[in-house]
């Protein structure tokens, strides 16, 4: 074997070993939240409240207030994310503003959450007076979302071919219809898929929910915007670090954490079936 | 006598500081095809894209002279660039129908319009596509995604759409540089055919296919309108030497 061929072994060998690695964190990872929370799945688990001081009973609450928390949030951040990204794609001029617009998003990206916690809680619960509250919890997931979803579909935006937008505005459209009828539907499945990605991130954030709509115990669903909810980072948070009974509630925890991680993958599959489909179709 | 359809005036063009078009005076003739010839970079396709205004989407581009179509000047402050873009059509070198299906594709510039009622765009979109001779291969199929359709056809399909706004000039960029010979004769023919109906510019790389099937030929270099007559004239005893030198292969 020559220098140079073993060389060339050298190098395969250590990208394909940390790899590995890689896939194998995950499987560790995994068995890990699984293992120790698998146990605790019932149906009772995901369809009833939680009982006898949190060491009984189930999430149910917890699941239907990440729900409507996710839901809420990207409601709300979506429309706004798709029309900011048009006008960054199209209208946007004088091009320092552009560029001013795309470093506070990137900006965003980056703040730790903890802090868009704090904002949600100075802006939305005290200065607007929404109280702790399922629409608090919202508006600071859904600026959480937001700089997410802007970047997801501006790049979804401009991935759609110039030749489409050649051919519509050579037709006679105008600027206007040929974002709304040409540019905007071809780039749909990407946005939609960088919005469902979005969507993890929401549903698992703890930080910004934590002083903004979260309590750690109601029995009572969330019939009003204006309802404390529960939610299932955030219980999981409490279980571990609230209460009298660790060990009673360590069980449920990692319960939880399975819940949560199943809805999120559950959610990402359905990215990845959208993508696998437009792709197939996609012949350009 | 034939009418001149469309004429630039001393036209000039701007990309930033690069001078691209220098004092451009030629026309395009009713019902006759003509072609535009010349080296890559020569200007013919700029030029081409001043026809329809496409090169409004350039925002370095700074134009000077006119360009009068039925003697209305497009270019005007007060000219509406959508209504001029119904009336002056276009056809890319890259087929590039919308991910539509094959009737969205040409009821596109219709819709747009808004101003048609369905039956009537129905006759339309029938009539652009016999019209661009792809009825017979896809009437059964109207409603499949025009991505579905050989290069030759989705062309064929890019010419109908154009037709369909009912315009009265046709531009075409290269409309064959991305087929194959079979498909590319099919829209040869086809243009031979259409010019009864619309006034036809073509820009080409192909000097043959120039000769074969255009009644007037532009010759341009280096952003200059070097020869501009009747192909029989242009292609057998050109003025210019260097049109003869491009002609003959001495260069481009």
């Amino acid at each position: 074997m020559s220098k140079r061929e073993l060389r060339n072994l050298a190098g395969k060998s250590l990208v394909g070993i940390l790899c590995a690695i890689t896939a194998g964190m995950l499987i560790v990872f995994l068995y890990g939240i699984f293992s120790r929370g698998i146990g605790v799945l019932s149906w009772e688990f995901i369809s009833q409240p939680p009982r006898s001081g949190m060491t009984e009973g189930g999430i149910f609450p917890a699941i239907v207030g990440t729900f409507w928390l996710t839901l809420l949030s990207i409601a709300i951040a979506l429309p706004m994310g798709i029309l900011c990204a048009i006008y960054l794609y199209s209208y946007g001029r004088p091009l320092w503003f552009v560029k001013l617009v795309k470093l506070a998003i990137n900006t965003l990206v980056g703040i730790p959450s903890i802090i868009y916690g704090l904002f949600g809680m100075a802006v939305f619960v005290n200065m607007l007076s929404l109280d702790v509250s399922l629409i608090s919890g919202a508006l600071t997931l859904a600026i959480l979302a937001l700089p997410l979803i802007i970047n997801a579909a501006e790049e979804a935006l401009q991935g759609v071919p110039k030749d489409f937008t050649e051919a519509s505005i050579a037709l006679g459209a105008p600027i206007s219809k040929t974002i709304l009828r040409v540019v905007l539907p071809t780039a749909m499945p990407n946005i939609l898929t960088g919005t469902i990605i979005s969507i993890g991130r929401v549903a698992g954030e703890t930080a910004p929910i934590m002083f903004t709509a979260a309590t750690f115990y109601s029995r009572r669903l969330p019939s009003s915007l204006s309802h404390e909810v529960m939610a299932l980072p955030y219980h999981i948070f409490a279980l571990m670090t609230e209460g009298s009974k660790g060990s009673l509630q360590a069980p449920i925890a990692y319960g939880s954490a399975v819940v949560l991680l199943l809805m999120v993958l559950g959610v990402s599959s359905i990215a990845i079936i959208i993508r696998y489909r437009f792709r197939r179709n996609k012949q350009w | 006598m034939v009418k001149a359809h469309i004429c630039t005036n001393n036209l000039n063009l701007w990309f930033g500081d690069n001078h691209v078009l220098y004092d451009v005076s030629m026309c395009v003739f009713e019902n006759r095809i003509t072609a535009m010839i010349g080296p890559s970079g020569c200007g013919k396709s700029s030029l081409l894209r001043c026809f329809n205004r496409m090169n409004d989407l350039i925002p370095s581009a700074r134009i000077q002279g006119s360009i009068l179509l039925d003697e209305e000047d497009i270019y005007h402050p007060k000219a509406r660039v959508t209504d001029i873009r119904t009336r002056v059509g276009m056809v890319f070198q890259k087929p590039n129908p919308f991910p539509k299906s094959i009737f969205n594709n040409v009821a596109f510039g219709l819709k747009i319009q808004g101003k048609h009622s369905k039956s009537e765009i129905m006759d339309r979109v029938e009539k652009s596509l016999k019209d661009a001779w792809l009825w017979d291969e896809v009437k059964d199929r109207l409603h499949s995604s025009a991505m579905s359709l050989s290069g030759g056809q989705q062309q064929r399909l890019c010419i109908a759409r154009a037709l369909a706004n009912g315009p009265r000039v046709l531009l075409l960029d290269e409309p064959t540089s991305a087929l194959d010979p079979q498909s590319t004769a099919k829209i040869e023919e086809l243009c031979l055919d259409l010019k009864s109906k619309v006034s036809i510019l073509i820009v080409t790389h192909n000097i043959a296919q120039a000769g074969r099937i255009s009644d007037y030929t532009a010759f341009m270099y280096l952003g200059e309108l070097v020869e501009f007559g009747e192909s029989s004239q242009v292609f057998t005893v050109p003025k210019d030497s260097r049109t003869e030198d491009y002609l003959t292969g001495v260069f481009g």
